[in-house]
This record gives C-alpha cells, sequence and structure tokens, in this order.
C-alpha cells in the first residue's frame, strides 16, 4: 500500500440544496474553515455547510492539541500536575493553578494562610485584566481591524507580565500556587508597582473604550449578531462571561465565595440580549470590577506567612475520596474533579473545561448569519484550544 | 575574491563591490516572512515577539503571512499532535522553495512535557527538515529574535554552487515531503526516514 | 438544600423502580453521590432536573473513570480443626470485584444557586456491556462531554444525537484513556532512559558501544 499517495481533498464539497419535497433548489457548499487559519485561535475547524454565504450547518471539529493532559495527570504525583495546569488555559496559568490548588486543599483539609488569599485574588485579578484585554484584541481582529488593537492590548499586557515575571520567574507559565498557600511571598516594592499598573489601567481602558464601545463599525457587526437566549445557556452549561452576557446573574465569586472574594466590594454586569456586543461590553465591564476588587486588595494585604506550615508536600498522599472544586476563571467554570484512593498519584483526574463546553451551542448561535459572522462569533465565544483539548 | 582593505576603499569613494553571492544572500536574509503556524502556548510568545515591544520587523519579519503561498518560514510554535501532523506537513509542502523551518519550544523539538503522549509527535523534525531549534518551554521573545537572526547567518553563509548548495537551486534533494496518513494507533508511516534517524547512542 | 437521604426518599416515591444508593466519601470536603442504576438513570436524571425544590438545571461536568478487575485479598478467621484440637486459623480469601465502567455527573442549580448533587451511572462489564443513557436530551451541556467518554472509554450512550469521536481522528481504534491501553511505541530516541522506558528503548537502538 502506497502510504505516501496525497489524500483526495475533502475540503470543498458541493451538495444539491433540497426544499422539504425533495426536489432541487440549488447547491450547499461544504468549506472545512481547517485547523490553519488567519484567525488567532488555535488549531480549530470547523466544518460548514452554506447557501451562498449563510450558514446552514456548522460543526466543530477539535482534538488538534489533544496532549492527553489528563492521562499524564494518573501518572505523576499531584503537585508535578501543577506545572501542566498552566499549560491547559495557556493565557490564563495563574487561575489555573488556583484551581487546581483548591481542589486539592479541599481533598486533603488545607487551610491557607490570610496573605497568600490576598495574593491569589491579586493575581487571578491580574489575569482576568490581561485575558480580556487580549481577548478584545483578537476579537477586533477577527473583525478586520488587523494588527493594530492587538498592539495596544499586548502592550498593557506586557506589563501585567512583568509583574507575574518578578514574582514567580516566568511571564505565561507561572507555576505560582502550591496547596497550602503559594510558592514565594510578594515584597512591598512589587505591591507599590502592582498599584501603579492598575491606576495605570484604567486609562487605558478609557482609551480603548472610545475607540471601539461606539465605534460604527463595531456596532454594525456586532449587535444582534451571534444571540444566545438566556433558557439554551443554562441548558448547555455555559459559564463565565457568555452566560451573563445572556442574562444569568450565576459568578461563582458571588456564589461559592471561595477564597476571600465575600469580603471584596465588587458587581456582577449582566447583559440583556445575548449578542456579541454585549459580550464585548460584559468583558469591558469585568475590567473595572476588577480594578475595584485589585484596588481593595491591594489595599488591604496584611502582613503574614504564605504557605501552610502544616502543609507538606513530600510524601503528599492524601486520604481515599473524591473532590469536585471550581473557580471562576476569565473563560468561565474551571473545575477540577479528582479521585484519590490513597497512593501518591491521582486514581483520576479530570479537568472540566469551560472552553470545550461554551462551543456546544457554536452552530446554533451562527445559524443563518454570514460566515464571515461565524469568526466573530467564535471570536466572542472566547476559546482557547489548549483547554479544550487538555 | 576582492580582500577587504581594497573594499573599504572603493567604498570610501563610493563605490560598492560585491559578489552576486552575497548580494543574493543578504536579499534573502533580510526580508524572511514567517508563516503564522502557531499551534499552542509558544504561539503567544510569538505573537509577543511580534508585537511593538519586542519587534519582529525590525529583523525582516515585517508580515506574517497567513497563507503558506506566500512564506519563507514555517514557525512550528506548539506541540504537534499525531491528529495536525499530515496537516502541518501538507501545508509545508505547499511553501515554494526556498524554506526554512524553525522548531519553536521544547514540543516541536521532541515532544516536550507531553512526551509520555498517545497522541503527541515525538518533534516535527520526525517529518521535516529543521533548520533552527528554540529550547524553552514557552522559550521568551528574545529567543525567537536570537532565532531568527540565527537563520539569517545561516542563509548569509550558504553557498550557491558546489555540493552543499541550498535546496532550492538542487534539484537532486527532494523539497517536498510525504504526507502520513491517519492509521488504526498511530501515524502510518510513523516517522519520515530519509529525514529522521534515530541516533546512536554511546553509553 | 435537602439532604441526600430525603433526596432519595422523594426519588422511591417518584421514580419506584430505581435503585439509588448513596456512597460515602471519607475525603475531607468530598460530597456524596448517588448511585443509579442505568435502566432508570434518565428517570432519575428528569426528576432531579424538574423537581420545584431542587430544580438542577446546569450540568457541570461529565467524568468517565474506569475501573479494571480487582483482586481483593481479605483475611478471615475460620475455625479448623488441626490435629483433634478446635483452632482459629487466618486464611486469604481472593474475591475478584468485576471492572466496570463509571460516568460521573456533576449536577448544579443556576435559579436556586445550590448543589452539586453528584450522580452516578455504572455499566455491566468494560467488554460488551457498556451502554448507558445519554443525559444529553435533558441537559444539552453534556452532549459534547459524553462524545469526550466515548472516545476515551469507550462507553456507548443511548439516545445521543451524534455519538462520534471528538478528541481521536476518526479512523482511530481503542479507547486510550482506559487503564490497560498500550500507546504506540514511537520513542525511539531517549537520551537517558530508565525504568520501563529502558526497556521500551533497547529494542530500538541499533547499535549501542558499552563505553
Amino acid at each position: 500500500m502506497n502510504t505516501f499517495a496525497p489524500q483526495a481533498a475533502k475540503s470543498f464539497a458541493v451538495k444539491p440544496k433540497l426544499d422539504p419535497s425533495g426536489e432541487e433548489l440549488g447547491e450547499l457548499l461544504e468549506v472545512s474553515m481547517g485547523p490553519h487559519h488567519p484567525s488567532t485561535h488555535g488549531v480549530f475547524r470547523m466544518d460548514v455547510v452554506l447557501d451562498g454565504e449563510k450558514v446552514v450547518k456548522l460543526k466543530p471539529v477539535f482534538g488538534y492539541l489533544h496532549r492527553n493532559h489528563e492521562k499524564i495527570g494518573e501518572n505523576i504525583s499531584y503537585l508535578a500536575s501543577m506545572p501542566y495546569t498552566d499549560r491547559l488555559d495557556y493565557f490564563c496559568s495563574m487561575t489555573n493553578n488556583w484551581a487546581y490548588a483548591l481542589t486539592v486543599e479541599k481533598l486533603a483539609g488545607l487551610a491557607v494562610p490570610e496573605r497568600a488569599e490576598y495574593i491569589r485574588v491579586i493575581m487571578a485579578e491580574l489575569t482576568r485584566l490581561q485575558n480580556h484585554t487580549c481577548l478584545i484584541g483578537f476579537f477586533v481582529q477577527d473583525m478586520g481591524a488587523l494588527g493594530t488593537p492587538m498592539m495596544y492590548a499586548f502592550r498593557e499586557r506586557e506589563k501585567i507580565l512583568d509583574l507575574f515575571e518578578e514574582v514567580s520567574g516566568a511571564r505565561m507559565m507561572c507555576n505560582y500556587m502550591r496547596f497550602g498557600g503559594v510558592r514565594v511571598d510578594v515584597n512591598d516594592e512589587w505591591i507599590a508597582k502592582t498599584k501603579k499598573v492598575v491606576a495605570d489601567y484604567s486609562k487605558f481602558l478609557d482609551e480603548f473604550g472610545t475607540f471601539l464601545t461606539e465605534n460604527e463599525i463595531v456596532l454594525a457587526r456586532t449587535q444582534f449578531v451571534g444571540v444566545l437566549p438566556k433558557d439554551l445557556a443554562i441548558n448547555a452549561s455555559i459559564t463565565g462571561p457568555m452566560l451573563r452576557a445572556a442574562g444569568v446573574n450565576y459568578d461563582l465569586r458571588k456564589v461559592d465565595k471561595y477564597g476571600i472574594y465575600s469580603r471584596f466590594n465588587f458587581q456582577v454586569p449582566l447583559g440583556e440580549h445575548g449578542d456579541i456586543y454585549d459580550r464585548y461590553m460584559i468583558r469591558v465591564l469585568e475590567m473595572r470590577e476588577s480594578i475595584k476588587i485589585l484596588d481593595q486588595a491591594l489595599r488591604d494585604i496584611p502582613a503574614g506567612p504564605v504557605m501552610d506550615p502544616k502543609a507538606k508536600l513530600r510524601g503528599f498522599r492524601p486520604k481515599a475520596g473524591e473532590v469536585y472544586g471550581r473557580v471562576e476563571g476569565p473563560k468561565g467554570e474551571l473545575g477540577f474533579y479528582l479521585i484519590s484512593d490513597g497512593s501518591p498519584n491521582p486514581y483520576r483526574y479530570r479537568v472540566r473545561p469551560p472552553s470545550f463546553i461554551n462551543l456546544t451551542i457554536l452552530e446554533d448561535m451562527c445559524l443563518g448569519h454570514n460566515i464571515s459572522d461565524a469568526v466573530v462569533i467564535l471570536g466572542s465565544v472566547d476559546i482557547v484550544l489548549g483547554e479544550v483539548d487538555r | 575574491m576582492i580582500e577587504e582593505g581594497l573594499k573599504n576603499e572603493l567604498q570610501k569613494q563610493g563605490v560598492y563591490v560585491t559578489t552576486l553571492e552575497d548580494l543574493y544572500n543578504w536579499g534573502r536574509a533580510n526580508s524572511v516572512w514567517p508563516l503564522t503556524f502557531g499551534l499552542a502556548c509558544c504561539a503567544i510568545e510569538m505573537m509577543a515577539a511580534s508585537m511593538a515591544r519586542f519587534d519582529l520587523a525590525r529583523f525582516g519579519a515585517e508580515v506574517f503571512r497567513p497563507s503558506p503561498r506566500q512564506a519563507d518560514l514555517m514557525i512550528v510554535a506548539g506541540t504537534v499532535t499525531k491528529k495536525m501532523a499530515p496537516l502541518v506537513v501538507r501545508i509545508y509542502n505547499q511553501m515554494p522553495e526556498p524554506k526554512y523551518v524553525i522548531a519553536m519550544g521544547a514540543c516541536a523539538i521532541s515532544g516536550g512535557p507531553f512526551k509520555q503522549g498517545y497522541n503527541v509527535l515525538k518533534g516535527v523534525d520526525r517529518y521535516l527538515p529543521v533548520d533552527v531549534a528554540i529550547p524553552g518551554c514557552p522559550p521568551r521573545p528574545e529567543a525567537l529574535i536570537h532565532a531568527i537572526m540565527t537563520l539569517q547567518e545561516k542563509i548569509l553563509n550558504q553557498k550557491l554552487t558546489g555540493p552543499d548548495r541550498p535546496r532550492h537551486l538542487n534539484a537532486d534533494v527532494p523539497g517536498e515531503f510525504p504526507v502520513p496518513v491517519y492509521g488504526k494507533h498511530d501515524l502510518e508511516p510513523s516517522k519520515n526516514p530519509a529525514v529522521w534517524q534515530p541516533p546512536v547512542i554511546q553509553r | 438544600m435537602e439532604t441526600l437521604e430525603q433526596i432519595q426518599t422523594r426519588l422511591a416515591a417518584a421514580v419506584p423502580s430505581a435503585k439509588v444508593e448513596i456512597l460515602a466519601n471519607d475525603c475531607a470536603a468530598g460530597e456524596r453521590s448517588l448511585l443509579v442504576d442505568a435502566a432508570n438513570g434518565f428517570a432519575v436524571a428528569k426528576f432531579l432536573r424538574d423537581d420545584a425544590q431542587l430544580l438542577l438545571d446546569y450540568c457541570s461536568n461529565v467524568t468517565g473513570i474506569d475501573w479494571p478487575d480487582k483482586e481483593i485479598t481479605e483475611k478471615i478467621k475460620v475455625k479448623q480443626t488441626v490435629d483433634g484440637v478446635e483452632k482459629e486459623v487466618e486464611e486469604v480469601k481472593k474475591t475478584l470485584r468485576p471492572g466496570y465502567l463509571e460516568v460521573v455527573y456533576h449536577l448544579y442549580s443556576m435559579t436556586l444557586k445550590h448543589g452539586p448533587i453528584v450522580l452516578r451511572l455504572r455499566t455491566g462489564n468494560r467488554a460488551d456491556q457498556t451502554h448507558l443513557p445519554s443525559l444529553t436530551p435533558l441537559w444539552r451541556g453534556a452532549e459534547f462531554q459524553e462524545r469526550e467518554v466515548y472516545d476515551l472509554y469507550g462507553v456507548l450512550f443511548d439516545g445521543h444525537p451524534d455519538l462520534r469521536r471528538i478528541l481521536m481522528w476518526d479512523e482511530f481504534e481503542g479507547f486510550p484513556m482506559r487503564r490497560d491501553y498500550l500507546a504506540p511505541d514511537d520513542f525511539e530516541y531517549e537520551p537517558t532512559p530508565h525504568d520501563e522506558v529502558l526497556e521500551a528503548a533497547k529494542k530500538h537502538y541499533p547499535t549501542e558501544v558499552k563505553a
């Protein structure tokens, strides 16, 4: 068998368009918007069937980045899985770390000192800021503004990445949280720098807002496009800014009150129509709320240790049992489900990925719209392939 | 060949003398256009390298072309999985000569932290010839800039005639590589023997 | 939210044929789970979703777990007559607990903001009785996750609208996340192998010169 023969191209196929009685009306075009495309979301493929320019059917295909993170998790110890959680949603490594650390702390009954809780909140909200900033940059690029908004977004992101690098050693894959606290302490200089970055961020948001929020092109392309109704959103297990844009008030920071979020005064912005413009505005408003939380946390952070003195990391063997822990990541509910059987490795290590589940209703949102809208709708879902495929 | 002293003298008078080889290589090296081929986390560092802080455009990598037909350089940034590998090879085949490959990050070099994977290709060099490899997980944008500079040095030092002339001037060496097919448990073939042989270990 | 025992009594009234068991969970903050037999899984899930006090409208997580056949050794004391004297002797008894595949659903309520209720369904065995009812008609969010459990574990969901592989390529055979899956041997080059990787690597190295 000649295994080197080129395969027949499956990307363009023409099908007949039938009316309900079976008569042929025209032609439908099947296009594979393949894993390699100019959009920046990663190796994600959509099999789209088009009637002219309108989308008739859309099936997402992924698995092009399936790196079997869960199988690796079963073969290595609990602590050794922490660097792998960085690489799940590679924009938000701090919240991934926190979700995993929270789950293991629930499993083993570890307590986290005050200062570590404040540091965790600061890191998580900084992560939320830089994630939403990048998302707006990518989302506007998907609409056609190639390059320039991304330059502004990445300029701000670099300031936050400098803070992360100073405290954990790496810009993106921080590997910073540990079971029972954080790895190293932050000093007063870092707190002062963070305060300055956060103070400048509001000005940056105002600048971005004047360019984008009342921009004619953004309004024309995003209002009433990709509408997600409230009931479908709940039934399809959508979480995160997409759910709140549809009008459902469910934010894990307020529902589960994990960490010390109950001490902070912030609101949960809600959308009304569930279209792309609402999702964009929700993210901008969430950034403003994050700045409020950061101001409060940076003001109130106490002195003290940053690791639980009773937590032992060598020979860590939690009792047999299972637990499900979740946090409000910037993309939605990130959960970890761990089953322990008393040995140093988990028996089952499962990641509940928000991007994967938020893709369930991609087809429903895109039907009837143009194919160019499908690209923008995908941009507003905010997926990261590292999380979708794990 | 012209000696350096004569060259400098002539330059002071406004006369530039060079060889055709140097001119040709200089033009190619300073205008390498990469293909947007980010697969995973390293793609974000690649994007950050092309942004305002670590500007990659000053090295000639002015525009990142989305279409392989218009690109010179494929920066394989991120883990290449077995599901994605046939597409990587097919896109490489679509690039016109002369073309180069930079394997960015530990995953593209050898599988990286995900090496114990049933779906992870243990290095993109199993199917494609790699010119520069950047270690790191993810490598900093400065490392990517260093890799582009290393590639530029490699291009500048290429000899256009003789047995080690580059591939696009040598009709005997193939520029297109066979595309693997999805098998039942693994890709078939699992590596391309013409491109990669497991090295002999001396212990 | 009410306790699992109260839910169990109300389930016994609503779906009488269901066999619902509460499983313990000994770790620090773990939640106990409801184990339901596969035949009545759909009816029980529908009750949990539609009941006015529970209203579990959000299916957060669907997980597949592989429990292979396990040999349980127990030491039991048996009375035996040895040399005419009745003594208690310790005997080692080995039982085989047959393996099965398990699917765990974490259910929350977005309207009433409570949860979680953990629902478990188990298959008959790991070989031929791997069918379970699909809960996708009740919670659309389970669609992709059940496809993933099918792809990686081999559980067939009856009633799923589109059951096909999601993460691996379509021509792939086998179920990779099972405990007895053997990954293909493509570790031809390892700079410093040891343990089982060394055994696998020895098959590949063409010549080895012992320094």
